[in-house]
C-alpha cells in the first residue's frame, strides 16, 4: 500500500533544522504558503462549528448587523438625530456594520485562536501563524452574507451602487489587515497573559465610538482628520460608506493615514507573534 | 554520503520553574507594576535571586544518530526528559540549546486525535486531523475508505463524534494517525490506548512501516513494545543520554538505573504528575516506604507505607488507591482503602497504609500511588496521582533446606502460596 522508500535518494528529501529561537523578526512567507491546505481546514473548521453550535446557524449572519441597524437606526438616528450625510439611516448604519462587525468578530477570534488550539500546538508543528490568519479569514463569510442582505436592501431605500463599489474589495483588504494586525497582538498577548480575553470585548466596545459607525467621520474637525485616520478602523468604514454609496467624497486623505498606520501595526504584530510563539509551547 | 536522517547534537532545553500559576494574568503584572514601579525597570540581574534554582534543564548535551529505516526505542523514567525530547523534534518547543537536522517529511504522533472536533462527524474530523497531522487533502480522499475500515467506525461515520463511545472515539483517532506515511515518525506512548485487541492491531501497523523502510522514533514505557518493535533504544536519564546500544541491554540498563535505591521517602512537591487533568483538591506531599532501609524487602513481608497529604480544600471523605507495577511497566495489582478520611482545607495530615502480604514473586516493582473519592456507580475523581514512586526490590524466598530459591520471570509476578496437595484414593 505504500511506496518503498529507500527509491528516494536522502539528497532530494527536505532537511529540517531546529536550532534555539533566534532574531525577531523571522517570518517564514514560503512556509506559510507550503501550509495552504492546512489553513484552509482551520478555516472551513471555524465555519462548520460556528453553523452548526448556533440554533439557528447561518441566520445569524443575518439577523446580527440586521437588528444592531435597527436599534442603530432608532435610537442614534430617529432619537438622537445623529447626521447621517443625506443617507437613509438603515443604509448609513448598515453600510459601516457590514465592515465593523467583521472586524469585531475577526479580532475576537484571533485572540483567542492560539489559546483555543493550545491542545494541538502543543503536539503538532506547524506555522503558528495560521491559527490568527485563519480565524481573520473565516469571518468572511459572515461578511459575505451580510453584504447580500446589503445589497437586496438598497432598492428598498432607493439607493443603488454607484461605480465607486469597484474599490470596496481595496476597503476590504484593508480591513483584513486591520483585524490581522491586532489579531496577532491580542493573540500572542492572550497566550501569555490569560486574561487578555476579558478585555477584548470592551476594547471592541470602546473602538466602535471611535470609529466612525454611529456617526459621519465628517463630525470630526478637519485638521483633526489625519489624527483620526490613526484609528485604521476610520478609514475603512468611511471608505465602505462611500463605496457602497457613492456619496461623498473619497475619504482619501483619512485612508492613506488609516493605510500607513496598519502598516505599522502589523509589522509589529508580526514581530511579536514571533517572539510569542518561540515560548507559546511552554506557557500554553 | 552518509545515511543519517535525525542528527542531534548538544540539545538542550532549559524550563522555568518554581512559578505555581501555569500561566500569568496580565492583572497580575499590572499590580505589580503598581505596588512596586521600579521594579520593572530594574535590570534583570538585580531582582531577588531566583537564579538558577528557577530553571531547571529537562535536556542536557543530548546527542545521536539516527540512520534511514532505524526504528529507536526511548525509555526512561518519568521526566527524563523522553517527551521533551520528542517535542523538539516535533518542532512543538524550540531548544535552548544544540541543534538538529531532520532529512525527510516528519510525522509527529505525540497525541491521537489532535485537533477532534466533538461537533464534527467522524470524516469531518478524519479530514481535520489527518491536515493537522500533515496530510494533503487528496492523500486523506485516496486513504479514507482504508481508515474507517482500519477504525471499525462503520456507518458512525457520518455521525458527530460527541456521540461516539471512547473506544470508537480512539480507534478513529489511532487509524488516521497510522496512516500517516511521512520518512520519519515519532511516536509517544500512543499505543496504550484502546482495547487489547486494538493495541494488537497498532502494533503490527507500527512494524509495517518500520519494514517500509521508514525512520520510527518511539518513546515508550513498555518494554515489552520496545523490545518487539526496537532494534536498538535509547536510555534518558535526568535530561541525559545514559547510553545508546541494542534494546534488550538498553532494557536491561533501564531496569537496573530505573530502581531508585538512594531514598525511601519521595518529596512529591513541585514533581509533574504524569496523569492529566488532576484537580489537587487532595495533594501527596511525601510518600514513604516504610522499615526497609535499603528498599530490600524480605519475601513475604507485609509493605508499609507512610503518605502525607495536604488539604488544598476541605474534601469529606476521600480514599487511597495503588497499583504495583513491575519494574518494566506492567501492572501486578491494584487495591482501594475505605473512603472514610477527611481533611480541611490547608490541613496537613500522614496517613499509614498497611499492605498484607502482597505475595510478589523476587524482583523489582514500583508503586503508583493516588487519593480521590467516587465509587463504581457515579464514577471515580482523582485528586492527585503519584506515578513511578516507592521502589523496592522483593527478595528471594528462603528455600526449604535454607538455600536461596531462583526465580523465573517466565513464571510471573506472583508467587502463591504453596499448593496443598493430597493424594485421593
Amino acid at each position: 500500500m505504500s511506496t518503498k522508500l529507500g527509491v528516494v535518494p536522502l539528497a532530494d528529501l527536505p532537511v529540517i533544522d531546529i536550532v534555539p529561537p533566534r532574531g525577531w523578526w523571522e517570518v517564514n512567507f514560503a512556509e506559510l504558503w507550503q501550509f495552504r491546505e492546512l489553513a484552509y481546514f482551520f478555516v472551513w473548521r471555524d465555519i462548520k462549528i460556528r453553523y452548526k453550535q448556533t440554533v439557528i446557524g447561518a441566520a445569524w449572519a443575518v439577523l446580527q448587523p440586521l437588528t444592531t441597524m435597527v436599534v442603530f437606526s432608532l435610537f442614534f438616528g430617529r432619537l438622537a438625530k445623529i447626521p447621517s450625510e443625506g443617507l437613509p439611516y438603515p443604509i448609513f448604519y448598515f453600510s459601516a456594520l457590514l465592515p465593523w462587525m467583521y472586524f469585531a468578530g475577526a479580532v475576537q477570534n484571533a485572540t483567542n485562536s492560539i489559546v483555543d488550539q493550545q491542545h494541538v500546538i502543543t503536539k503538532v508543528y506547524f506555522p503558528r501563524l495560521l491559527l490568527p490568519i485563519s480565524a481573520v479569514v473565516s469571518g468572511l463569510l459572515d461578511f459575505a452574507i451580510g453584504f447580500v442582505v446589503f445589497l437586496i436592501m438598497m432598492p428598498f431605500y432607493h439607493t443603488s451602487p454607484s461605480r465607486a463599489i469597484l474599490l470596496l474589495p481595496v476597503f476590504l483588504v484593508l480591513a483584513v489587515a486591520t483585524a490581522l494586525s491586532v489579531g496577532l497582538w491580542l493573540s500572542a498577548l492572550n497566550a501569555v497573559y490569560r486574561d487578555v480575553r476579558y478585555i477584548v470585548p470592551f476594547l471592541i466596545q470602546v473602538w466602535m465610538f471611535v470609529s466612525p459607525v454611529v456617526y459621519p467621520a465628517a463630525l470630526v474637525p478637519a485638521r483633526w482628520r489625519w489624527l483620526y485616520g490613526l484609528n485604521p478602523m476610520a478609514g475603512v468604514i468611511e471608505g465602505f460608506r462611500w463605496a457602497l454609496t457613492g456619496i461623498g467624497t473619497p475619504p482619501s486623505l483619512l485612508l492613506a493615514v488609516s493605510a500607513g498606520a496598519v502598516v505599522v501595526v502589523l509589522m509589529g504584530g508580526l514581530a511579536f507573534f514571533r517572539r510569542m510563539e518561540g515560548t507559546v509551547a511552554d506557557v500554553v | 554520503m552518509s545515511d543519517v536522517v535525525i542528527q542531534v547534537e548538544n540539545l538542550g532545553k532549559r524550563y522555568r520553574i518554581g512559578e505555581r500559576e501555569p500561566y500569568l494574568a496580565l492583572r497580575d503584572v499590572l499590580t505589580r507594576a503598581i505596588s512596586a514601579p521600579f521594579r520593572l525597570f530594574r535590570s534583570p540581574k538585580l531582582s531577588p535571586p531566583h537564579g538558577d534554582a528557577s530553571h531547571f534543564w529537562a535536556l542536557k548535551d543530548v546527542s545521536f544518530e539516527v540512520r534511514q529505516g532505524e526504528v529507536i526505542g526511548i525509555i526512561g523514567r518519568n521526566g527524563a526528559g523522553k517527551s521533551t525530547l520528542l517535542k523538539i523534534l516535533a518542532r512543538v518547543a524550540k531548544p535552548t540549546r544544540g541543534f538538529a537536522r531532520i532529512r525527510g517529511r516528519l510525522g509527529s504522533l505525540l497525541d491521537v486525535g489532535t485537533g477532534f472536533h466533538p461537533e464534527l462527524t467522524g470524516r469531518e474530523n478524519t479530514y481535520l486531523n489527518g491536515a493537522i497531522l500533515g496530510m494533503g487533502k487528496g492523500e486523506i480522499a485516496r486513504k479514507f475508505d482504508e481508515i474507517v475500515a482500519f477504525a471499525e467506525i462503520g456507518k458512525f461515520i457520518d455521525t458527530p463524534v460527541k456521540h461516539y463511545s471512547s473506544g470508537m472515539y480512539v480507534r478513529l483517532a489511532f487509524s488516521v494517525a497510522a496512516h500517516l506515511e511521512p520518512e520519519i515518525l515519532l511516536v509517544d506512548e500512543v499505543l496504550a490506548v484502546g482495547d487489547v485487541m486494538f493495541q494488537k492491531k497498532c502494533l503490527g501497523r507500527m512494524g509495517d512501516v518500520a519494514k517500509h523502510g521508514r525512520t520510527v522514533l518511539f518513546v515508550s514505557h513498555s518494554m515489552a513494545a520496545v523490545s518487539l518493535l526496537c532494534k536498538s533504544a535509547i536510555v534518558l536519564d535526568h535530561g541525559c543520554v545514559k547510553m545508546i546500544g541494542p534494546s534488550q541491554q538498553a532494557i536491561e540498563e533501564y531496569l537496573v538505573g530505573a530502581m531508585d535505591r538512594h531514598t525511601t521517602l519521595y518529596n512529591m512537591v513541585g514533581v509533574p504528575r504524569v496523569v492529566p487533568g488532576l484537580s489537587m483538591q487532595v495533594e501527596f506531599l511525601t510518600l514513604e516506604l516504610e522499615g526497609f532501609p535499603m528498599k530490600l524487602v524480605p519475601a513475604d513481608a507485609d509493605l508499609c507505607l507512610r503518605m502525607t497529604v495536604r488539604g488544598n480544600r476541605a474534601v469529606g471523605n476521600f480514599r487511597f488507591f495503588l497499583t504495583v507495577y513491575s519494574l518494566d511497566g506492567t501492572p501486578v495489582g491494584s487495591c482501594a482503602g475505605a473512603q472514610t478520611h477527611s481533611i480541611q482545607e490547608g490541613e496537613i495530615a500522614s496517613y499509614q497504609l498497611q499492605l498484607a502480604n502482597p505475595l510478589l514473586a523476587p524482583g523489582r516493582y514500583r508503586f503508583g500511588l493516588g487519593v480521590g473519592t467516587g465509587n463504581e456507580r457515579e464514577g471515580f475523581r482523582h485528586f492527585d496521582v503519584a506515578e513511578d514512586v516507592l521502589h523496592f526490590e522483593i527478595l528471594p524466598a528462603p528455600g526449604r533446606d535454607g538455600t536461596i530459591s531462583e526465580w523465573e520471570r517466565s513464571w510471573g509476578t506472583i508467587r502463591f502460596r504453596e499448593p496443598v496437595t493430597t493424594k485421593c484414593n
